[in-house]
């Protein structure tokens, strides 16, 4: 099914915790409350139509996220974002909405930033860490699928662009990683901590989507 | 979102539950005097279902000063994490400790819960027993249908506010802003409440006991009143309907715009609390219904509004109502549900337009298996009108169909409990004689509750079946239940024996209670967290003998643990009723005639059921 219309929005705060499928049923009870007419599936049960395109994990925040939907009266586009968000509950705003110009399969890599926390210090040694273990030729990490249970994969091919710094007790890490085909979680990149210097397995981390990416690493709208 | 929190949400499962941040919810940033924490001892998806909780969040915040705030039982995962990290209970609007708020109020629908009251006492870092929090502040207050019973949490609750909390919440905030503005003391305040309608102070009342553990008199102190009245609303067209109210961002139980048509209910089965603690009936106008339901959808989003009252279809105005709502329904996709349909006045022609698209099947709720314990138990449903509706509904389509029964009803007989197998079979009949596509099978499924008798009713008296003769019915009906298209499923005795010892318990019980929650009891309400051992064991260190609370028969003239609140309704019709379920006869309901129960004293302006 595609869709003429896109939306570019942010998920932060609580609405981290709003899993994938309670977000779309958000989204479509929002637009009836803006009292914005979208186009609604056929069939037995009919429902106003989304779709997101990456789907976040709960508890990572998002700058970026863009769902697709048609608005049945395109000259309400531009209103979007004014009437949604007042009708949105906290942490989810709309940035944007456009009519989408590209499929959701050209988006190919994300930036994300990590804030990984030390409660005790060695944030910057962990830092060194990090970057020495992406400087080798492979970097074997598992990573537990639905399908296919715990493989492993080489995080080297799939994530460039590492940024680290760091203070005595914050390391702030960004990297640009395959968005899909396969989707690369940024928490890979503390499993990579984890199962090669355990000592430095931050006490918690916290996870945001900067930008999606194209295959050329320009902006995807 | 506090940052400690932040850190363990990432651990627990549906995390959504523990964050607020929910459309709709109320945060007041500036001028709040007076601090009420809403609690509902299950979890949030059940708590968030429930319509009560919903019309005092909108009534309290429409106080000026006043911020309410819910509170729901975290899943065990997530109390572990934040007793781990020091996190005590917290109201989810502002995510600060519930500790130091003004009033804590629980909602107590169901005594399975219970142990989560105290469980949620403790998680916030207070004493569980009334005595040992010497401050006003917080004061502890419960309401809800469990409270028409108030004793067994009498220890750790300083005020039972019996009734409908729409105008006595609100006025007893009041009360308290007075009462802190001008220093007085908890004990002070309480006894000062104690002189008003609606409120039961236990700390005021003590509980004398014969030899033989019945009760001897029950002492009002300081000149509380020997019987509290619960309080009502007297016009529901003016009651506050929450029409923007909070839409979830996960999903829960009842996931849906939720439209009260009236409180009470005109029927009078036996059995049942809500049938007689929420006497009298007392109606909202078709108008403004209409008016509210739609409100109401358009501010949630919701697509679906389901009509709940006691009775459903007893609603005079029905009709007109479903027009109203429908003709705005219908074009927008928005579907209408009308739960507790009953067989003997179902309009086949309503369901047909209101489940226009989908055919869920047909629900009813015979309770008993014959006549003659129908009537006993006054549910005026007769065979043939339930077979004609299921008739109409088979040949209308519908190859579904839900059978709801109760084991262990006074007067039973082996020959009620196989009546349920025979009613179920000739279900299954009707089926084949009259459904077009009959090729294509039935499913009937038939599940027994067993019967808790509870206070405040007829059967307020009874005692409950053991065990062991609960698991014999449940035997004998299962041999007897002989085709594949009739599913049967039953309820824990355990279960249903610690809810009657729990629902008619003395004041004693408390000791019991804080004993199983000592030793771990949470969540009894959920199969996965039940022990019965636990609690076997905690009535075992009291000294205290469940059969007595569950199987026991009292006698007319016992002096009651629950005497102390009255419903409206008198006792001696209560006695009146049971006597003529011993006979098997039936009491026409309100409508055909006024049965005199008393409720009516309580509103005094208005006519019932009008």
């Amino acid at each position: 099914m595609n869709s003429k219309h896109r939306l570019l929005f942010c998920k932060e705060g609580t609405a981290k915790y709003i899993s994938h499928l309670d977000l779309m049923r958000t989204m479509q009870r929002a637009f009836l409350r803006a009292e914005l007419p979208i186009r609604h599936t056929e069939g037995f049960n009919p429902h106003a139509f989304v779709s997101v395109a990456l789907p976040l994990p709960v508890g990572h925040a998002s700058r970026c996220e863009l769902m697709d939907f048609e608005l049945l009266d395109e000259s309400l586009l531009e209103d979007v974002p004014s009437r949604m968000n007042p009708v949105l509950p906290e942490g989810l705003r709309v940035l944007e909405a456009y009519v989408s110009q590209r499929p959701f399969k050209e988006l190919a890599y994300l930036r994300s930033r990590l804030e990984l926390f030390y409660d005790r210090g060695g944030a910057e040694e962990a830092g060194r860490a990090l970057r020495e273990l992406f400087s080798r030729e492979t970097l074997p990490v598992t990573k537990t699928s639905k399908r296919k249970g715990e493989i492993q994969i080489d995080l080297i091919p799939l994530v460039r662009d590492l940024e680290v710094s760091a203070d005595k007790t914050v390391l702030t890490v960004t990297a640009i990683h395959l968005a899909q085909n396969p989707t690369v979680n940024p928490e890979l990149l503390v499993s990579a901590l984890s199962e090669n210097v355990p000592d430095f397995v931050p006490d918690f981390a916290s996870y945001l989507r900067l930008e999606p990416l194209d295959e050329a690493l320009s902006l995807f709208r | 979102m506090k940052p400690e929190l932040e850190r363990i949400l990432s651990r627990v499962q549906k995390p959504a539950r523990y964050t607020g941040g929910e459309y709709g919810s109320t945060v007041k940033n500036e001028g709040v005097s007076c601090r009420v924490a809403l609690c509902f001892p299950d979890t949030y998806e059940i708590g968030m279902s429930n319509l009560g909780l919903r019309i005092l969040y909108g009534v309290l915040n429409a106080m000026d000063g006043v911020w309410c705030q819910r509170v729901f039982a975290p899943w065990t995962d997530m109390e572990e994490e934040m007793r781990k990290a020091g996190i005590p209970l917290y109201a989810l609007e502002s995510g600060d400790g519930i500790a130091d708020f003004d009033i804590i109020g629980f909602s107590l629908g169901y005594e399975m819960a219970y142990s989560n009251v105290l469980n949620m006492l403790d998680l916030a870092g207070l004493p569980v027993r009334s005595e040992d929090r010497k401050d006003l502040r917080p004061l502890v207050v419960a309401g809800g249908t469990c409270v028409f019973n108030p004793e067994p949490l009498a220890d750790f609750v300083d005020v039972f506010l019996p009734g409908e909390g729409e105008d006595v919440l609100p006025y007893l905030v009041e009360r308290y802003r007075a009462a802190k503005r001008d220093g007085l003391s908890k004990e002070a305040f309480l006894l000062s409440l104690s002189q008003e309608e609606g409120f039961y102070i236990p700390s005021l009342y003590e509980h004398v006991y014969h030899e033989d553990g019945t009760l001897s008199e029950i002492r009002p102190l300081n000149g509380a009143p020997a019987q509290v009245n619960k309080r009502i609303v007297h016009d529901m067209d003016r009651a506050l309907y929450p029409e923007k109210t909070i839409v979830p961002s996960t999903e829960i139980v009842h996931d849906r715009v939720m439209l009260e048509l009236f409180r009470g209910c005109v029927r009078g089965c036996r059995f049942c609390q809500a049938g007689y603690v929420y006497r009298p009936v007392r109606s909202r106008s078709p108008e403004l219904l209409i008016k509210q339901g739609i409100g109401a959808l358009s501010a949630s989003g919701y697509q679906e509004i389901s009509l709940a009252s006691l009775s459903t279809s007893d609603y005079r105005p029905l009709g007109d109502l479903c027009d109203g709502l429908l003709s705005w329904c219908e074009p927008r996709n928005a579907s209408l549900s009308l739960p507790s349909l009953r067989a003997d006045n179902f309009s086949m022609e309503l369901m047909r337009r209101v489940q226009r698209v989908r055919k869920s099947g047909l629900t009813f709720a015979p309770e008993a298996g014959t006549q003659r314990l129908r009537d006993a138990i006054n549910k005026n449903v007769t065979e043939e009108d339930l077979l004609r509706t299921c008739r109409t509904a088979f040949s209308g389509g519908w190859s579904q169909v839900k059978l709801y029964f109760m084991l262990g009803l006074p007067t039973e007989t082996d020959e009620d409990v196989l009546g349920i197998a025979d009613l179920a079979f000739k279900v299954l009949k009707t089926f084949y004689d009259a459904s077009p596509v009959r090729n294509r099978g039935v499913r009937i499924t038939v599940s027994t509750a067993l019967f808790v008798p509870k206070p405040h009713t007829p059967f307020q008296w009874e005692a409950q079946d053991t065990r062991e003769e609960f698991e014999r019915k449940i035997a004998l009906l299962r041999s007897a239940m002989r085709s594949k298209s009739i599913s049967y499923s039953w309820h824990d005795p355990d279960t249903s024996l610690l809810e009657a010892v729990l629902a008619r318990g003395d004041r004693r019980v408390g000791k019991v209670i804080e004993t199983a929650w000592r030793r771990g009891a949470k969540f009894d309400a959920w199969e996965e967290h039940f022990s019965p051992e636990r609690w076997k064991d905690a009535f075992a260190a009291c000294g205290l003998d469940p059969a007595f609370y569950a199987n026991r028969v009292r006698f007319k003239d016992e002096l009651l643990p629950w005497s102390s609140i009255s419903s409206g309704v008198r006792t001696e019709y209560l006695w009146r009723e049971r006597e003529q379920a011993y006979r098997s006869e039936i009491t026409p309901d309100c409508r055909r005639q006024c049965t005199g129960c008393g409720a009516d004293r309580l509103y005094t302006e208005g006519k019932c059921d009008e």
